[in-house]
């Protein structure tokens, strides 16, 4: 807290307890953050970073479609978050085009169609909510959306903790052993698409992917134990909504990018100095062998 | 302790065929194994060894063809924990943050309850699995910080505490230490005494002929298969590797 030594620690943190809105943003933000915590040590194992981006991206016009249609925005981006994993798996098996360019074009081409939509649809969505999350501004039916949603989540990677671990791990022996891979498959989907959804809200769909894999990347810096990574990750996501929401409200900064960032500093921070697979333990064990 | 039947077959494969989006991998396979017998699959690399692996496991699906284990569906013996399946050392993420014990509890996973909440038991297999690759040091060791040899014997261990009939081993020789190598020839025979059924491939020939009773040569189906001293010929190796004499892939001296 040494970056605004004009305010005391003190008034620093309980100002902005006193708003109603910030005090709800800063819960919502945290519980937001856990879900995608949670779930960031599972997507950066699984290697489902591009995954995660083509998800978050391609909920977008199911979030103006449920808008226009008065539904809850949760079901519209759920079904187009899981609609456009079916279909980069149909298109990848159907044709001969790379896994990778298949997302990139899948997900681009809805997050266009969102954007043509919200153009078209004359209505009272916020373009820039849905962007750039607007974490200060959430509604109560949002907020019961958002408990709901990350209450879902937690419940169901609590109880296949174990079953997603090795699934990401061997898959082969899973399915050896006669659990239900494709299931599990699908589960982390659900579960991606959920996160998704509920951390737009946070920080928006453009950077709702970093809520996604870079917990976890700091994570997996810092230990050796899937455990440990997930504590890790969850705290850490955690941390990094408080400071984003802190920062922005004292230096009038965009509360989504505030959070994104604080995540990329505590990643930069692990990658530097990790004890263990930080630069500078390596640097160190380099001068020891000279 | 079940009593085994040594006349009937643990695994029976009948022209299998499978294909990856139309594209052949494996056809017309067969093979027949008994309990208490290795068999040796050897073939080059893209033959279809770890897909005849797969389809055995349930991995991949067949396009034709009939698969039993114990007489019974693959499906069943997934159930049954009949199968376990040892990966090469490159086929695992050996970055992912999981311990010893861990990997090995995973051998006990399909059967327990939906929490994977081990039992008594289940912590009792886990122990005796280590200890007999000899890892008891290394319980909470992360796989990351083991050796190649340590990491074959960790999952080697998981598919003991599996107590799985039937073991298929893909390369369990290769990237491995004498010590580990020494001791996994001794699980072999320990194996084999229990009447347990081992697939392994593996490109070393002087392997084949110290512990497998039978050989399986194949290229995408199968080449020659029978007793070892039978079918391991020369000429029978030759056209499993498409032409190439022993010889030339693996010097005179085998």
């Amino acid at each position: 807290m040494e970056l605004c030594s004009f305010l005391t620690l003190d008034s620093f943190i309980t100002d902005p307890l006193t708003h109603d809105f910030m005090r709800k943003a800063l819960l919502m933000s945290s519980l937001v953050a856990a879900v995608c915590g949670f779930l960031s040590s599972y997507l950066t194992l699984k290697g489902w970073a591009l995954m995660g981006d083509a998800v978050s991206h391609s909920v977008m016009p199911g979030v103006v479609v449920a808008y226009a249609l008065g539904l809850p925005f949760s079901l519209g981006a759920f079904i187009f978050g899981v609609g456009s994993v079916a279909l980069i798996g149909f298109i990848k098996q159907k044709s001969r085009v790379k896994e990778d360019t298949v997302i990139g074009l899948v997900f681009t081409g809805f997050f266009a169609l969102g954007i043509v939509l919200v153009s078209k649809i004359k209505s009272n969505i916020d373009l820039h909510s849905i962007l750039f999350g607007s974490p200060l501004g959430i509604s109560l039916s949002d907020v019961k959306q958002t408990i709901f949603i990350s209450l879902l989540v937690v419940i169901l990677l609590s109880i296949f903790r174990k079953d997603l671990m090795l699934y990401c791990f061997d898959p082969r022996h899973a399915k050896t052993v006669g659990i239900n891979v494709f299931f599990l498959h699908y589960l982390l989907l659900t579960c991606l698409s959920l996160a998704a959804v509920v951390g737009l809200q946070s920080v928006g769909i453009i950077l709702v992917v970093a809520m996604l894999i870079t917990p976890g990347a700091t994570a997996y810096l810092l230990t050796d134990k899937f455990d440990n990574m997930t504590v890790i990750s969850v705290l850490s996501a955690i941390f990094s909504s408080l400071i984003g929401i802190y920062v922005s409200f004292w230096f009038d900064l965009e509360t989504g990018g505030s959070i994104v960032l604080a995540q990329t500093f505590i990643f930069l921070f692990a990658f530097l100095f990790a004890p263990r697979y930080g630069i500078f333990k390596l640097k160190k064990l380099f001068a020891g062998y000279k | 302790m079940e009593t085994i039947n040594y006349q009937n077959f643990r695994i029976e494969a009948e022209n299998i065929c499978v294909d990856y989006n139309g594209k052949v991998a494996l056809y017309d396979a067969n093979l027949r194994l008994k309990p208490g017998q290795i068999c040796g699959l050897v073939g080059m690399n893209g033959a279809g060894k770890t897909t005849f692996f797969n389809a055995l496991t349930g991995f991949v699906n067949i396009s034709k063809g009939k698969i039993r284990i114990n007489g019974e569906s693959v499906r069943s013996a997934q159930k049954d924990q009949t199968i376990a399946y040892v990966p090469q050392n490159e086929g695992i993420d050996s970055q992912f943050p999981i311990s010893v014990w861990d990997v090995v509890m995973m051998g006990r996973y399909g059967s327990m309850n939906i929490f994977r909440s081990p039992r008594e038991s289940d912590v009792q297999a886990v122990k005796d699995a280590i200890e007999r690759v000899d890892l008891t040091d290394h319980l909470s060791t992360p796989i990351g910080n083991l050796s190649g040899g340590q990491r074959k014997r960790t999952f080697l261990a998981r598919a003991i505490a599996q107590r799985a009939s039937i073991l298929l081993l893909d390369e369990p020789f290769s990237g491995v230490d004498i010590r580990t190598e020494k001791l996994i020839s001794e699980l072999f025979i320990q194996f084999k005494n229990e009447g347990k059924t081992i697939l392994l491939s593996t490109h070393d020939m002087i392997h084949v002929r110290e512990f497998c009773d039978l050989v399986l040569l194949i290229n995408k189906t199968v080449v020659a298969y029978g007793e070892t001293s039978e079918v391991f010929t020369p000429e029978n190796i030759t056209t499993t590797f498409g032409g190439i004499s022993p010889d030339f892939l693996f010097g005179p001296e085998s």
